[in-house]
């Protein structure tokens, strides 16, 4: 099953025409994440903007999606509409089991569709759907709509957009089987300039498993550590919320748009909270026993008399921090509830709340006025920002269509950009210091998962530039391996290198062990050197003036360390970006 | 004799680990349908989950409805698959009344044997073997 090669389905929606085509590479590239990048080579334009019809819209999964646990996610490929350059978004849900069973390593997808469509591909099925009657439906609809039309329950993933993707703001998201989302760097936005409203996939294949007992038993192993063991309690426990009250106490929440890193009120968002008052149940990504997505309810009164109805929301601690800490909302039921429109308008909720959150912070200045927000935004009122992600998902006025197509872009024209909470992209939640908001601001995906800035700043306090730029291109490498293998990122504490290598033995492919640290480094230049071909300047990157202003439990921010950092950061982007003439 | 049941579904949180643990184990593929329990949501994530498997009936519709004896009674409920007399012609996946069958695209049909290897698999204890009432000789018997 794994193979040489990698099978890709090319569909394109301009002409209508499917190609199967067989690439090769897997000893370069695994799959996944250095797959994805390969295919945007051969199939992308660096001297094309994001919205040119022809750009490819990439997922990949990696070459132990579905034989092992975890190894659940997709690597979603693009050209972003945030910063138009290269980038990458993460998301599992079904898509990643569902392509593997429809035998794809990956899907890709070009041109344009005259109109709104839906694509429902599968290992002997391709078709397109006129959804036009689709135009303007909320994600959560969309998808009831699509689990009529397509066929395949229990074996299937649907990914959709809402009206934020069809508008083209620069952050909407994909939402893929009701929880999970390619939430980062508008890859919603890249379906809706293709008219692409939604993708099934169908897993309705099965494969041959390797003979022997080496591929079972290491299953029964890898299983047994992930379930029975205390490494991944936390995400199925409390799941990510868990980190609201620790990064309090440490004074690294973000909150009240970054103008303080902690609050006694946090206590009521945190995922204690969260779990007391409204957890319903966990849920799980196809192929993870893991079970971390934490579904909460919220009930809404609709009438007198005791009409009530309810709502299913999930939450994770970035949503927390987004639309809880930093707009001051602390009701757990009232940060559901704007998940919920979040959620149903298809947008990133920590780009949305983190917008929102400088709008209120810029209203409250007098930088903007009410004739821009059209609502009196106020910290913690979340009826007002639940009417504002609508503005932002569908937007009336000029500020709400800039405000959608990132904060920073807003402020420059509006004013506002000191406080403006940009890493990048609109933050992620840990102001935790100096070497999370360089690896962040300047970071490939400007996620907060390309590296542990984060972490190595909650465990150092020392000031050693080279020490933390060490850590930032190994732990990121490290990363990329296992991003190629589109294995969960809250599994990494268990496939290191070692593990990685012996699975692949056990389903026979031995021949990649003791080059995946060279893959790593391969895909990591290969990435950036896209990044630069399309204008990326790390050099270039700014951190805005609010990080410099707070305070965390090292103490203020030392803004001579983080610059230090941050020049030393670029050059290596730049250095590993280069030209591979220009090396050696 | 035991069975697999699906007693406590409302635990259930989609991973599959039950499907792909039998179909590993059991039928030796990678799959998430070619299992003898599949997962789907009942109607959206949203509904919480349901299990397709045998529900070990006796006597069994689709062991009734087999020409070949591919499928067997087994003697407390549910069936014996023999899979080389099966001919794929499909009549027990017809005959199932709660779906449990599974076709691939070769008309193999993929049933739960009560072997319960799955059981181990289940993060959340949803499934469990329970012991049939026995079928004894004087049942049998009064059943006309
Ligand atoms: S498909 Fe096979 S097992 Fe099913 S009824 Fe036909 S012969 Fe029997
Ligand atoms: S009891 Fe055995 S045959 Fe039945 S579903 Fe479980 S693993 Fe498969
Ligand atoms: S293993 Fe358990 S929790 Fe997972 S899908 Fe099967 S029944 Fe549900």
């Amino acid at each position: 099953m794994i193979r040489d090669f990698f099978r890709v389905m090319v569909v394109n929606l301009t002409t209508g025409r499917t190609n199967i085509e067989n690439i090769p590479g897997r000893d370069e590239f695994l799959g996944g994440s250095g797959l994805a990048a390969r295919l945007f080579q051969k199939y992308g334009f660096v001297d094309r903007d994001w919205d040119d019809p022809e750009q490819p819209l990439i997922f990949a999964i990696g070459p132990l999606t579905g034989y092992f646990p975890l190894m659940s996610k997709t690597c979603c490929a693009f050209r972003s509409p945030y910063h138009n350059q290269y980038t990458e978004s993460y998301a599992g849900g079904k898509s990643a089991l569902s392509l593997r069973f429809a035998d794809l390593d990956a899907l890709v997808i070009v041109g344009k569709a005259e109109r709104l469509t839906a694509l429902c591909v599968g290992s002997r099925r391709v078709e397109t759907r006129d959804v036009e009657y689709l135009r303007g439906f909320d994600a959560l609809q969309t998808g009831r709509v699509l689990r009529k039309i397509f066929p395949g329950s229990g074996r299937r993933s649907i990914m959709r957009i809402g009206p934020a993707g069809e508008n083209l703001s620069a952050y909407a998201c994909i939402n893929v089987d009701t929880f999970r989302h390619f939430g980062r760097m508008g890859g919603g936005t890249a379906m809706g300039v293709k008219n692409l409203k939604a993708i099934c996939i169908l897993g309705d294949r099965g494969f041959a498993l390797p003979e022997g007992k080496a591929y079972p038993k290491l299953y029964k192993h890898i299983y047994e550590q992930l379930t029975t063991t205390e490494m991944m309690a936390k995400y199925h426990g409390l799941g990510t919320a868990v980190n609201i009250n620790p990064l309090n106490a440490l004074q690294s929440l973000p909150w009240k748009n970054l103008q303080q890193t902690s609050s006694p009120d946090a206590v009521k968002i945190s995922g204690e909270t969260f779990a007391d008052d409204t957890l319903l149940r966990n849920a799980a990504c196809a192929g993870c026993p893991v079970g971390c997505i934490h579904v909460g309810f919220v009930r809404e009164q609709f009438q007198t008399n005791n009409q009530y109805l309810y709502r299913q929301v999930g939450y994770d601690y970035e949503p927390i921090f987004s639309c809880g800490g930093m707009l001051e909302v602390t009701d757990a039921s009232e940060v559901l509830r704007i998940l919920d429109v979040i959620e149903k308008e298809g947008l990133d909720c920590m780009s949305a709340g983190v917008a929102l959150a400088w709008a209120t912070e810029a209203l409250e200045k007098g930088v903007i006025t009410e004739k821009e927000t059209l609502e009196p935004l106020k910290w913690g009122d979340s009826e007002t920002y639940m009417r504002a992600v609508e503005h932002l998902g569908r937007p009336e006025n000029d500020f709400y269509r800039l405000l959608a197509q990132g904060t920073m872009k807003c402020a420059r024209v509006y004013g506002g950009e000191d406080f403006a909470c940009v890493l990048g992209q609109e933050m992620a939640g840990y102001a935790t210091g100096e070497v999370f908001f360089v690896a962040e601001g300047l970071g490939f995906r400007h996620s907060h998962l390309d590296a542990g800035g984060y972490a190595y700043d909650q465990k150092h306090d020392e000031k050693d530039v080279d020490k933390a730029l060490g850590f930032l291109l190994k732990d990121g490498r490290e990363r990329i391996v296992l991003n190629c293998m589109v294995g969960c990122m809250f599994s990494r504490g268990v496939y290191k290198e070692d593990l990685l290598a012996e699975a692949l033995t056990s389903v026979g492919y031995g021949e990649l062990n003791g080059s995946l640290d060279d893959i790593g480094k391969r895909v990591q230049r290969m990435r950036w050197r896209l990044r630069l071909q399309m204008g990326y300047r790390p050099d270039e990157a700014k951190i805005p003036k609010r990080y410099t202003e707070i305070t965390t439990w090292k103490g203020p921010v030392d803004v001579e360390y983080m610059e230090a950092l941050r020049r030393a950061y670029a050059a290596s982007i730049l250095e590993m970006g280069a030209d591979p003439e220009e090396e050696s | 004799m035991k069975a697999l049941r699906a007693a406590r579904m409302e635990r259930c949180i989609g991973c599959h680990s039950c499907s792909l643990a039998c179909a590993r184990q059991v039928h030796k593929v990678l799959s998430w349908n070619k299992a003898g329990i599949r997962i789907s949501s009942s109607g959206g994530l949203t509904t919480g989950f349901e299990a397709r498997v045998c529900l070990a009936c006796r006597p069994a519709p689709c062991a009734a409805a087999c020409p070949t004896g591919s499928l067997s009674q087994r003697r407390d409920g549910g069936v014996i698959q023999k899979k080389d007399l099966c001919i794929r012609c499909g009549q027990c996946a017809e005959a199932c009344p709660v779906d449990a069958i599974f076709l691939d695209h070769q008309v193999n049909p993929y049933v739960c044997i009560h072997c319960g290897q799955c059981v181990a698999y289940c993060p959340h204890d949803c499934l469990e073997m329970v012991e049939l009432p026995r079928a004894s000789a004087k049942e049998e018997e009064s059943d006309d």
